[in-house]
Formats: C-alpha cells, sequence, structure tokens
C-alpha cells in the first residue's frame, strides 16, 4: 500500500485541508470498525505512540495494533497564523504533528512575488525539512497533493515554490494540484496576476492540476438547498439526507460552520473519492497513477474537470436502477462541474469514471454505452474511457460516482482569466508591488502569459479537429 | 505431468484463483457420478498431479495435526500492489479444498499504474531473481514438469508489462519448456484508455517468446454471461467463471484418439502450432449452460458438434445466435476470403458419455483449412469419458485460426492512430521505451495480422 502527503498552503488551502482531514477520519471510522491501524488509514495517517516526546511510529501491523494516536500526513503552510493557529485549537488539532506547521505573521498580501519569492527562499530549509520528515514515515510514498488558491499570495506564490522544491526533490513522486480559482467577482483585485503567474508553475511542473471554482460550489450548494426545500415540500418523508456531499452532520466534527465550510466540504469530497480506489479494495482498482497515465495525453494538458455525484440523495431510497443510471448523467450536465464549463458541448480527450459502492461492471458498460452518443471524443480516443470500481461506498450513501474529464471546455476558464489578467496589466496596474521584490523580473509576466495562451491554443487546436471527418492514419506496410 | 501457473496482475491473479477452484469443483464434484469409481480416482489423480503439490514439503512443519495438508496450487503470484494477492488468497480459503503455498508470492507496493514501460521497464526487471527463485522452487516440486502457463490481461500493466518482461525471462531460463500464455483482451470500450498501446506492445514481446497465446476476449466473455447464462449484474467473477471453465475443459486431463497422449502443452503445441509465426490461439465450448437449466435440455454428440463447427466457421464466441448462413466451400470456388473463418489447426476435447464413439469427420474437413496444412494433422481429439462438472457432454475446440485477426487489426488501427498523434507517447518514454520500440510491435503485429489473413 502506498501513501500520499497532504500540503496546505495559505487560509484557502488549510481550510479545504482542515475538511479534508475531518472527513477522512469519519470515512475511516465507518469502514474500520475493529479500531486497529489498518493499511486503508495508514495511506493518510501515521499511528504514533504519543507518550514519547520523539513520537514513536507504529507501524501497519496484521490487524493487531490498536490506533493509538492518528497523525495527519500532512504539513501545513501559511504565512499568517490566524488559520492554522484555529485550527491547532479546534477538534482537530491533535491530528497535526506540531512539527509539521510553518506559519509566519504577516501574510503575502495577496502578492505571488512575496510568496514565491521572498518567503519561498526564506522558508526553503524549513519547508524542506517538515516535508522530508513526513517522507521519510512513508513506507512507499506514491503522491503529494498540495492544497491551495490561485487567488491569494501565499496560496498561489508559496503554493507553487513549494511544487518546485517536490519536484527537485522527489522527482519519482505524483504531484497532484487542488487549486482554487478566483471567480469573477473575486474580493482580491490581484488574483488574476497571481493566478496567471502560479499557473505557469502548475502548467511546467505538476502532473495533475483539480480546478475548482469558488462560484461553482455556491451554485451546487444553492442547488442541494433548493432541492431540499422542494421535497420536504412534497412529502414530509423525503428529505435530505445527513451524510450527502455538502453536509457533513454524521459523525463529522461538530461545532461553528465557518462560512466556507460547506463549500469545503465538496472539495474534500472530491479528494476522497479520487483515492478511495487506492485506500479500498475494489474490483477494479484504479491507483493514482493510473489517473496521470490515462487522462493525460500531453505533458501540459493536465487539467482535469471534475465532477460529484450524487450530490446529495434523498431518504427514502430504495435504489431503483433509474437513480443508479441518473448519477451517470448527472455527472456530465453543467450544474455539477466543479468549475464553470460544459464538457458536452467540447471535446473529450479522455474520461475517467471513479464508482463506489454497490455498482457492477456492467453498470458501467450500460451507461457509458448509453452516454456515449451524446459526447464527442478526440478523433484518436474514441474509446478514451477509464473507470475505476471501489467496493467501499462513501459514508451514508449506497454509491458515488467521480467524474474527471480532460476537456478543450477547460480553455474557457482560462481566457476568462486572461481578459482580466488584460485589464490590470494593459494598465501596468499594481505591478510595482511584484518587480518591487527581490527575485521578481517584469519578464515573468509575459511569459506567465505566453505559457497561458499556449496553453489555450492547444486545446483550441484539439477542439478544432472536432466534427471533422477523421480517416485513420495509413498503415504501415508489410510484405506478406 | 504438471503445469506450473504463473498468476500475473489484478486479472491474473483474479482468474488464477478461480480457475484451482474450477479444477477442484470438477475434480470431486458432480461429473463423478457418470463413470466408475476406478476411474474417477484416477482422473481425480490427475488432476491433483497437474495443478496441486500434495507432498509434504520437507523443511516445514505441520502446525498442528487437526489442520489437514490441502494440496497446494502450482502457482506463482506476481503483481506490483499487494491488495489482489492478499484478496486471493483470502478467497482461496473458503473453497477448504486447497490453498496457495505461502511462499509463492511476489508483491511490491505501488502497481505498474498502466503503464506498460513501467511494468517492462522498470517492475520487470527489479522482480526477476525473486519471481525466477520462486518459480524454480515450483518447478522443482514437479515430478514431470510439462510447462507454464501465465495469466495476464493485456490493459494493465502489471500484467501486461511484466507479464511480457518475465515471459521473456522464463524462455531464457528454461529455453526448451513450453511456455502458454492466456490473455485477457480488453473490452472495446475500454477500463483503460491506453489499453491498446498495452495491447500492442504485449502482444509483440510475446509473439517472440511465448509458444501460444490464448486468446480471451472480455466482450464475448460478457455476452456470454447475460445471454447464456442469464446473469444480472455481471462481475469479474462471474466473467472468470466462464474463462476457467473454458480453460479447464482443455487442460483438465484427456486422452489422445489412440490413448497413447494425454493433452500435455507439449503435445497440445505440436499439434497446434506447427509454424512459429501462428501462435494466437481461442477456445470455443459448449454448452454453455447454469445446471439448472441443463436439467431441461438434452444434447446429443453429433448436435453439438454440428453447432460447435458452425461457431468455428462463423467465427461465433458463443453457440447463440451463430450464423447458419456461412458455409465452408472449396478452395478454387471461393469468392471472397471474408466469409468463413480458415483453420491451421484444431484440437477438438470431448468429455462425457459415449465421447469414444463420436463421430469428429465434420472437423477433418479439409476446407476448413488453409491448404498448405497436411491432411492428418490439422485435427486431432482428446477424449475423456468422465462428465466435465455437471455436463453430461462438453466439447471444446481449441483452435489456431483466423479468429483473432479482426480484433487484432482493430486494437492495432487504434493503437496506431493514437501513435500517429503521439498522444500518451511520453509517459512511456518516461521508462525508457523509445518510438522505435512502438514501431518495432506494430511492425510485428501488422506482419501477424497479414499472415493471418493471408491463410
Ligand atoms: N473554496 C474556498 N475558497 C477560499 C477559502 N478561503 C479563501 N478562499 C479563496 O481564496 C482566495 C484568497 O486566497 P487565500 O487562500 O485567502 O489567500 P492566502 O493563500 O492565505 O494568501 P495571503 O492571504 O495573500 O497571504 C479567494 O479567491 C477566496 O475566495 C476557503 O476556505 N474555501
Ligand atoms: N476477465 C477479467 N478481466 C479483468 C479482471 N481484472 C481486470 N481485468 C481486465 O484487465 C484489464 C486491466 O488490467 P489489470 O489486470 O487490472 O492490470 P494489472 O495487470 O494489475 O496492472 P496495473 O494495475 O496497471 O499495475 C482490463 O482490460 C480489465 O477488463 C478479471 O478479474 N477478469
Ligand atoms: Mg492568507
Ligand atoms: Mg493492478
Amino acid at each position: 500500500m502506498t501513501q500520499s502527503i497532504v500540503v496546505q498552503v495559505g487560509q484557502c488551502g488549510n481550510q479545504i485541508g482542515c475538511r479534508f482531514w475531518d472527513l477522512a477520519l469519519r470515512e475511516h471510522a465507518s469502514t474500520n470498525k475493529s479500531g486497529t491501524f489498518d493499511e486503508p488509514l495508514s495511506s493518510f495517517f501515521r499511528n504514533v505512540d504519543a507518550r514519547y516526546s520523539e513520537p514513536l511510529d507504529i507501524p501497519v501491523g496484521r490487524g493487531r495494533d490498536k490506533i493509538c494516536n492518528l497523525k495527519a500526513r500532512a504539513v501545513l503552510v501559511d504565512m499568517e497564523e490566524g488559520v492554522v493557529s484555529e485550527i491547532l485549537k479546534g477538534p482537530l488539532g491533535d491530528v497535526f504533528d506540531h512539527r509539521q506547521l510553518i506559519t509566519d505573521v504577516s501574510g503575502c498580501g495577496n502578492n505571488w512575488a512575496v510568496g514565491h519569492m521572498m518567503y519561498g527562499s526564506m522558508y526553503r530549509e524549513q519547508i524542506s525539512e517538515a516535508i522530508r520528515r513526513t517522507a521519510e514515515m512513508c513506507d512507499c510514498l506514491q503522491c503529494f497533493f498540495t492544497l491551495h488558491s490561485m487567488g491569494g499570495g501565499t496560496g498561489s506564490g508559496v503554493g507553487t515554490f513549494i511544487l518546485n522544491l517536490l519536484e527537485e526533490e522527489y522527482p519519482e513522486v505524483y504531484r497532484f494540484t487542488t487549486a482554487v480559482y478566483p471567480s469573477a467577482e473575486d474580493d482580491v483585485i490581484t488574483s488574476p496576476y497571481n493566478s496567471v503567474l502560479a499557473m505557469h508553475q502548475l502548467t511546467e511542473h505538476a502532473d495533475c492540476v483539480l480546478p475548482i471554482e469558488n462560484q461553482s460550489l455556491v451554485d451546487i450548494f444553492n442547488m442541494v438547498n433548493q432541492a431540499a426545500s422542494k421535497t420536504s415540500k412534497i412529502s414530509s418523508t423525503s428529505k435530505v439526507k445527513g451524510g450527502s456531499t455538502v453536509t457533513s452532520d454524521t459523525g463529522g466534527i461538530k461545532g461553528q460552520e465557518k462560512p466556507f465550510d460547506k463549500m469545503n466540504n465538496i472539495v474534500a469530497n472530491l479528494l476522497l473519492n479520487l483515492t478511495s480506489s487506492s485506500r479500498f479494495e475494489g474490483a477494479l482498482n484504479v491507483d493514482l497513477n493510473e489517473i496521470t497515465m490515462n487522462l493525460v495525453p500531453f505533458p501540459k494538458l493536465h487539467y482535469l474537470v471534475s465532477s460529484l455525484s450524487p450530490l446529495y440523495h434523498l431518504a427514502d431510497v430504495s435504489l431503483p436502477l433509474r437513480k443508479l443510471d441518473q448519477m451517470f448523467s448527472d455527472a456530465f450536465t453543467k450544474e455539477y462541474q466543479l468549475i464553470s464549463a460544459d464538457p458536452r458541448h467540447s471535446l473529450y480527450l479522455a474520461c475517467a469514471l471513479m464508482v463506489r459502492g454497490n455498482v457492477a461492471v456492467s453498470d458501467i458498460r450500460r451507461n457509458i454505452d448509453r452516454l456515449k452518443p451524446s459526447l464527442q471524443f478526440i478523433h484518436w480516443n474514441q474509446e478514451g474511457w477509464k473507470t475505476g470500481l471501489c467496493s467501499v461506498p462513501p459514508v451514508g450513501q449506497p454509491y458515488s460516482l467521480l467524474a474527471l474529464a480532460n476537456n478543450s471546455c477547460i480553455r474557457h476558464t482560462f481566457t476568462n482569466l486572461r481578459d482580466r489578467f488584460h485589464k490590470l496589466y494593459k494598465r501596468k496596474a499594481h505591478l510595482h508591488h511584484y518587480t518591487n521584490v527581490d527575485g521578481m523580473e517584469a519578464a515573468q509576466f509575459s511569459q506567465a502569459l505566453e505559457s497561458l495562451t499556449g496553453l489555450v491554443k492547444e486545446y483550441e487546436q484539439l477542439e478544432g479537429t472536432m466534427g471533422r471527418v477523421h480517416e485513420g492514419a495509413p498503415r504501415l506496410q508489410v510484405a506478406s | 505431468m504438471s503445469l506450473v501457473t504463473v498468476q500475473l496482475g489484478q486479472c491474473g491473479n483474479q482468474i488464477g484463483g478461480q480457475l484451482f477452484n474450477t479444477v477442484v469443483e470438477d475434480a470431486y464434484g458432480k461429473g463423478g457420478l457418470g463413470c466408475t469409481k476406478k476411474e474417477n480416482t484416477l482422473y481425480q489423480d490427475a488432476v491433483l498431479e497437474r495443478f496441486f503439490n500434495t507432498e509434504e514439503p520437507s523443511g516445514e512443519t505441520r502446525v498442528s495435526c487437526s489442520q489437514q495438508a490441502l494440496p497446494t496450487a502450482r502457482a506463482v503470484m506476481v503483481d506490483m500492489e499487494p491488495k489482489v494477492i492478499q484478496q486471493t488468497i483470502q478467497e482461496s480459503k473458503k473453497s477448504g479444498k486447497w490453498r496457495y503455498c505461502e511462499k509463492a508470492q511476489f508483491c511490491q507496493k505501488r502497481g505498474s499504474g498502466n503503464n506498460w514501460a513501467h511494468g517492462y521497464g522498470h517492475h520487470g526487471p527489479k522482480a526477476r531473481d525473486a519471481v525466477m527463485d520462486i518459480v524454480q522452487r515450483e518447478v522443482e516440486k514437479c515430478d514431470r514438469f510439462g510447462g507454464f502457463l501465465s495469466l495476464m490481461s493485456l490493459a494493465g500493466g502489471t500484467g501486461s508489462g511484466v507479464g511480457a518482461y518475465l515471459t521473456e525471462c522464463l524462455r531464457e531460463e528454461y529455453p526448451h519448456s513450453f511456455l502458454v500464455n492466456q490473455i485477457v483482451w480488453p473490452y472495446g470500450t475500454g477500463e483503460v484508455i491506453v489499453q491498446n498501446f498495452n495491447a500492442a506492445l504485449t502482444l509483440s514481446h510475446l509473439y517472440q517468446s511465448a509458444d501460444a497465446i490464448i486468446v480471451f476476449e472480455n466482450d464475448n466473455l460478457h455476452k456470454i454471461c447475460s445471454q447464456l447464462l442469464s446473469i444480472k449484474n455481471i462481475s469479474f467473477q462471474d466473467i472468470n467463471s466462464v474463462i476457467s471453465q473454458e480453460l479447464a475443459s482443455v487442460l483438465q486431463p484427456a486422452a489422445s484418439g489412440d490413448c497413447s497422449r494425454t493433452n500435455s502443452p507439449g503435445e497440445l503445441l505440436e499439434r497446434l502450432v506447427p509454424d512459429p509465426q501462428y501462435k494466437l490461439l481461442n477456445v470455443r465450448t459448449i454448452p454453455h449452460t447454469s445446471e439448472r437449466a441443463l436439467a431441461f435440455s438434452s444434447f446429443t454428440w453429433p448436435g453439438l458438434l454440428k453447432h460447435l463447427r458452425q461457431m468455428l466457421i462463423a467465427n461465433a464466441g458463443m453457440e447463440e445466435g451463430v450464423d447458419w448462413q456461412v458455409k465452408v466451400h472449396s478452395r478454387d470456388r471461393r469468392l471472397s476470403s471474408a466469409d468463413f473463418i480458415s483453420s491451421l489447426a484444431n484440437v477438438l476435447f470431448l468429455r462425457g458419455k459415449h465421447c469414444e464413439s463420436t463421430d469428429i469427420s465434420p472437423f477433418s474437413d479439409p476446407r476448413l483449412y488453409s491448404s498448405w496444412v497436411p491432411r492428418d494433422a490439422a485435427c486431432s481429439v482428446f477424449r475423456q469419458q468422465r462428465p466435465f462438472h455437471h455436463y453430461e457432454k462438453y466439447a471444446s475446440l481449441l483452435s489456431n485460426s483466423q479468429a483473432p485477426v479482426g480484433p487484432l487489426d482493430s486494437l492495432v488501427g487504434k493503437a496506431w492512430n493514437m501513435f500517429a498523434s503521439r498522444a500518451y507517447v511520453h509517459q512511456y518514454l518516461k521508462y525508457g521505451i523509445a518510438e522505435e520500440d512502438f514501431l518495432d510491435s506494430f511492425a510485428t503485429l501488422e506482419q501477424v495480422i497479414s499472415n493471418y489473413s493471408n491463410l
């Protein structure tokens, strides 16, 4: 079994991380009834004997060793103290090893350069050391998950600094980034700069990026609420059941919910479902390395559009077949995507369906056959489906689906971002705040822009092949 | 005669576990009622010798007297991640009739991630020494070693990549042993996007190292499960049961027409692979019926064989929906080559009552075969009067024919299209595979397609 390390950076990264650890604990609590430290748990957690000042790691025994003290395989980084110290004071505080925290006091002031250049070099040693310590406690480290916003200074700047560091020091270990993109009415004025500068790094150094947009999370959240109130009017017996993707009342940590919590739960579920097949058994396992292998046809085109379904399910489930098929249909609609994009009307390069719970191979086959005619796949990948079956469902649900699409619709998010960048850049607004930072050069703006433009163009070119008739490439001739 | 089975990757291990269950169930099941006690005992002994080791290993002391020594499978389990092997061992314990040897497993911590090059270029070489040690131990346990049976899928990274690498190692270290690889052809609409690359690389490599490749297509097996066995929610377990049954029906003990030979890999290969340029085999069996439905059916040998022959020439994967319009005609009057499937060699297995007096002449019709095949070499038969499982009569046909050409051609076509756009190729280059290696594989397979098409 392999392990993964979560590196959560900045306010957004840490708040999402916090929800992730909470839900991960809940998920393992519900599948691991015996209370022993098992392989699935070990992928994100260590079991330590905390009686020693240097807590001792207890390796996975053959189902004998009880859970003593679970510690997250996490590194928490923020250039201000507030968010991290609040997490430590909260109910999850115990899960984090205090040596895995790196904080400063002043924040990056929404400035990528301050994060990437200044704090990056200042904290390089410390970050590297914290990661090394966490990595050494893994028996086979497979993947780093970095979580951060693209708009904030710490998230975008320090986050991508760490990404480069990981590439340098752990070239064999996969780097997955979950990045929260700023919405059009984001309150951070410089967020387009930060995002474009950060994207340059993500395009060059990440193996896989899962972009998330806050507006989409808000829309999903509203949709679930509306459905809940509607159904409670129609029939008093059915209501949105606890334990859906948005709420987490069953077993989750009680206490005050913060404004972002509900949205962050969605992202946390994305991560749980993404990794479930590498943690639990199933008839068709999908390890993390299979995701990039199957979904990334060209090195830079590693941005995946994700959707989760069901986002909620009604309490009166008797699991008729239609519901299961509905889950598959939903995952392809605009409303279920975690960024504002419509994959159905753009070109698929590849698509993964990661299913959890009580679903058979034939259910997946039937749904692929059903959905395929309405979707466009690139001519050299007409059967571009990757499927996975994990037998352990999410807590409180019979089954779930995570769809990951490498789809040209992502370019709209990128062109929007580029347009907003241009608005600032043509006025040279706020530029000096960046160029004043040691090590930051004006050229980096144009390079980052060029990289983004190149990326958009690649997607455009591929999308341009859509709808055209393609003859197969002429085959090799052999003597007969 | 004994076979050593090498279970590779998730698919190979899952099928292996099922195969051992199937041969044991057959040996100790209802079939024994259809023959004399002595015949049944002989059959059971032969099954055990083929697939299991019943000797107490000298060094191993028994844990307790109450723990009966179960036969251990002559199997080597290989995967690059631990979960599947653990689960397969767990499953095998449920049978209570056999077990896996404790020291015959090799696994690593992370799989090959569907990357053939990762399996072939990285995991394979690292696994070599340890796996070859286990293999050697298994081979040494056999009094009469008959050959290797490797089980693997084409689409993943481990079964295919590590499998192709280890098959080459087996060839090097056992140059005179028989190597038969059973492969699972991926579903047309895949579970693995790079499956056509992985499959093309695997097949072209196996073509150089294995003696024969027995092809099972998931699409066809799926159809058998849904249409003939009426299974609603089809699982890999259901599919693996069908594979195991078909495979067992050609591997379980049987004797040649004159009773002088048994169906060892050597005997089968001598009959089926007269020319190393042609080594793609497939199996067709009849009937596929659940035990319940079987009670209401009755079959005659001529009826079964007539059906089986039509399945062969019309290239049908199962007995239902066979196209009876397809006819063989003699070579000179043949209009187009597409109308019926031409064979190089066929071996027929008949199991059950009165099989010894069955007329097999429908299969020795020279028009079924390529013109250069010698008349008497084209078709042979192995018989076993003891019924197979719950089937009063069971017929299987192991063929070297044009049947795999269609799927192979389509697979190579798709892989070639993807290669032309260079999609995904960078993932392979990372593990030391060059573009030329792809080209070599394509060339090998185009040659295979061309050879078979010209039969
Ligand atoms: N989904 C989600 N978005 C958040 C959260 N917190 C902040 N954001 C978004 O992140 C962006 C701001 O970045 P932050 O993460 O707050 O900034 P930071 O990384 O801490 O950087 P500095 O504060 O500049 O040092 C805005 O687009 C916010 O909408 C959160 O908990 N969840
Ligand atoms: N018939 C059958 N096919 C299977 C089974 N398990 C997987 N497959 C097929 O095998 C292919 C996937 O390969 P796997 O065997 O899972 O992969 P692997 O060899 O473990 O390699 P990696 O996981 O990539 O390291 C797909 O085509 C599946 O349809 C099984 O139990 N039975
Ligand atoms: Mg902040
Ligand atoms: Mg595997």
